[in-house]
């Protein structure tokens, strides 16, 4: 079925709309920015794995007893049955034993321990990395693009690339949702997505544009709207695809890989949002510009001969 | 039109042939792949040479070698020590029992120095003693000692004779071992360390010693360790939910695309396979964020199915019959496919080129899981549903998902 939608007239509302997701997260990261992980801040991170939940006051006294005051622990896991606790300084094996031994005894229940300690400049390092990576694969998918299709295509598909990736990590900041190095990899999925999903829409939108030749702002609208809801059905259902994997991992997949698997559904969802209602609407504006730029120069040239 | 049977006796021939190559096959393959720590257990440790020190590629290389000497005094198997950088060395063990142990004998430099008696000047160093010259050996009290022979028995004999009557301190590192007191100028080059404990205490120093000592001093910057039955349950967890998530995305796809939605299930079966042998021949080290990639990888391997199947639903919409509806769909979505591919490519390549280590692994499995899409969910659908076609046999479009009713007359 295609769908017969009027996105573009709306889409002042879509850009307000994506301006203010935006500006939330752009205030939530300035304000109180990410929950950096271990990965970005120096200290040790404990997850003791018991058999049932346990109570967490009474772990919080146990690890001040022990001296660590005002201890940063939460539980996690399906069944809160994940004790995790962040250490600013670096533990050595033997403080981590006494700490288990100690949860043992109280709890009656000998955990399973994950032990992490990091230097931040190694995760710094590689979040830097892949920052410039992205900026430099983006000009590849520009190039790429300009040269299959038209630099307005491209130009447009970055952008949506960027709000996608934006999105997420304002997601992650607004709900302070713990970030490690797997949410580096998940924001690098999302880049390459992001950029599958708008060229099916673009290549949609090329292809009509050569059918139907449009000259006028409404034929070009027609264009781009009856492209949108040619492809709006495999949009949705790649999304639904994706939103299962998401699901079940998040759901099922155990603690150390729900904020992974999040990320991926924030960022897809997001993927095929900014397609449809930033990156069209991006280019139609753009393109019935220097359409309207071609259509002068021609009655000009039209009046002098 | 008449039904070719040969064509769907080839389809089902191929479709056998596939599922019997798969089931044969699968079980060696998983069983090859290496699973990370996160997964199995074990500990990584990343070390840095400390500041202030010379650090050249050789040097790197030799601490490398030192260090698989010595995990092989640990006897654990398959360590994975690799060089990242230009000074660090990360060092995977998995499945260690003593992590504790492990990571004290892996954390020393093990350089033993004979020192003068002020303990500052060093005479000999960790260089001067032969290669695997240390020997577990008994005093008259019968306590284990050390015995260790010097590449350079002259050299041993005129420091001795200089500071006869004063102790001559041996230190491992920044630790005293024992403080001989020279009785008389030593030839032949023999030295004894004493003051070990016990027998294992020193049959660990002799296997240190003969190990040899990593030529530069290492820092560690990060490390990471996993109980081995917290990694079996997250493999557990996260494969569950995978084949949740599988059987979501098929019931999905078979109920919304009808016949070309089987084709899809089909070749993302093959998919998933193929994928895993690329795992397997590129020896793709398998961690928990790495099945979730490939469990949602799953997910957008369905989208050139997706693409192809609402093609092929819009050209028996307008009119066409199945057979080239078919053909004019798979035709046109060729491109798209392809261009959407590319562009994820680019990105994947680019990533491995300027990426760190992590992320270059994380985008070789991205183009890895490209590529194959592109050839199952494009060549193979084609192919199986080309098959099926030509048969004859399934030219009703209620089996692409399309109602009569929406068929415009042309």
């Amino acid at each position: 079925m295609t769908y017969r939608i009027d996105f573009v007239n709306r889409r002042k509302m879509f850009f307000l709309i994506s301006a203010i997701t935006i500006l939330i997260g752009v205030i939530s990261l300035f304000v109180q920015g990410l929950n950096l992980g271990i990965d970005f801040v120096s200290g040790t991170r404990l997850d003791f794995q018991f058999a049932k939940t346990i109570d967490l006051e009474k772990a919080k006294k146990e690890l001040s007893d022990l001296g660590y005051e005002n201890p940063n622990a939460r539980l996690g896991g399906n069944n809160n049955n994940i004790l995790i606790v962040r250490v600013d300084k670096k533990l050595e094996k033997a403080d981590v034993d006494r700490i288990a031994e100690r949860l043992k005894q109280t709890f009656q229940m000998t955990p399973h321990v994950q032990e992490q300690t990091v230097d931040p400049i190694i995760g710094k390092e590689i979040a830097k990395n892949a920052f410039y990576a992205v900026l430099i694969a983006s000009l590849g998918i520009i190039v790429y693009v300009a040269l299959r299709f038209e630099y307005r295509f491209a130009v447009s598909a970055i952008i949506a690339l960027f709000y996608d990736a934006l999105f997420t990590i304002s997601l992650f900041s607004i709900f302070q949702l713990e970030v490690d190095l797997t949410f580096i990899a998940a924001i690098l999925t999302i880049v390459g997505y992001s950029v599958n999903d708008t060229i099916v829409i673009f290549d949609r939108i090329r292809e009509n544009l050569d059918a139907m030749k449009p000259k006028k702002w409404e034929e070009l609208v027609e264009v781009v709207n009856t492209s949108i809801g040619q492809t709006l059905v495999r949009s949705i259902n790649t999304v639904i695809t994706v939103v299962f994997g998401a699901l079940a991992l998040c759901i099922l997949g155990g603690e150390s890989i729900r904020n992974f698997s999040l990320a991926l559904l924030f960022g897809l969802v997001s993927g095929a949002y900014s397609s449809i209602f930033i990156a069209s609407q991006i280019w139609i504006g753009w393109k019935w510009k220097s359409m309207q730029g071609e259509n002068d120069r021609a009655r000009e040239t039209a009046v002098a001969e | 039109m008449r039904a070719r049977k040969s064509k769907f006796v080839l389809f089902v021939v191929l479709l056998i042939a596939m599922f019997a190559i798969i089931a044969a096959t699968t079980s060696v393959i998983v069983k090859g792949i290496t699973l990370g720590l996160d997964l199995q257990g074990g500990f990584e440790v990343l070390y840095e040479a400390a500041p202030g020190q010379k650090v050249t590629p050789q040097i790197l290389n030799d601490t490398q070698e030192a260090i698989r000497k010595r995990i092989d005094v640990l006897g654990v198997a398959e360590p994975d020590i690799t060089i990242e950088g230009t000074n660090r060395i990360r060092v995977q063990l998995a499945g260690v029992k003593d992590q504790k142990k492990a990571r004290e004998l892996l954390g020393k430099q093990a350089e033993l120095t004979f020192r003068d008696p002020s303990g500052k000047q060093i005479l000999l160093r960790g260089k001067d003693l032969q290669e695997g010259g240390a020997k577990l050996d008994y005093d008259q009290a019968n306590q284990p000692v050390v015995t260790i022979k010097l590449k350079d028995a002259k050299k041993f004999e005129e420091i001795t004779r200089k500071y006869v009557g004063h102790p001559i301190p041996i230190y491992l590192d920044n630790q005293q071992l024992s403080a001989p007191v020279v009785q008389e100028p030593i030839a032949g080059g023999n030295a004894q360390i004493t003051g070990q404990r016990t027998v294992e205490e020193a049959q660990e120093l002799v296997d240190l010693l003969n190990a040899g000592a990593v030529p530069i001093k290492l820092v560690e910057k990060q490390s990471y360790a996993v109980d081995a039955s917290l990694g079996a349950k997250s493999l557990r967890d996260s494969l569950e939910a995978g084949v949740i998530a599988v059987l979501a995305i098929f019931i999905f796809v078979i109920g919304y695309y009808r016949l070309p939605g089987l084709i899809a299930v089909i070749t993302l079966i093959v998919y998933s396979y193929l994928v895993l042998v690329t795992f397997y021949v590129l020896d793709v080290t398998l961690t928990l964020p790495g099945i979730a990639a490939f469990i949602l990888g799953i997910g957008m391997a369905v989208d050139a199915n997706i693409i192809t199947s609402e093609r092929i639903k819009e050209e028996i919409r307008v009119g066409r019959s199945v057979s080239a509806a078919v053909r004019a769909g798979s035709k046109r979505s060729f491109l798209t496919i392809f261009d959407s591919n590319i562009t994820t490519i680019i990105a994947a390549v680019v990533l491995f080129i300027f990426g760190t280590a992590s992320v270059k692994g994380f985008s070789v499995s991205l183009i890895a899981g490209i590529l194959v899409s592109f050839l199952t969910a494009v060549g193979l659908s084609r192919l199986l549903i080309y098959l099926l076609v030509r048969s004859n046999m399934v030219n009703r479009p209620t089996l692409f998902g399309v109602r009569e009713d929406e068929i415009s007359d042309l």
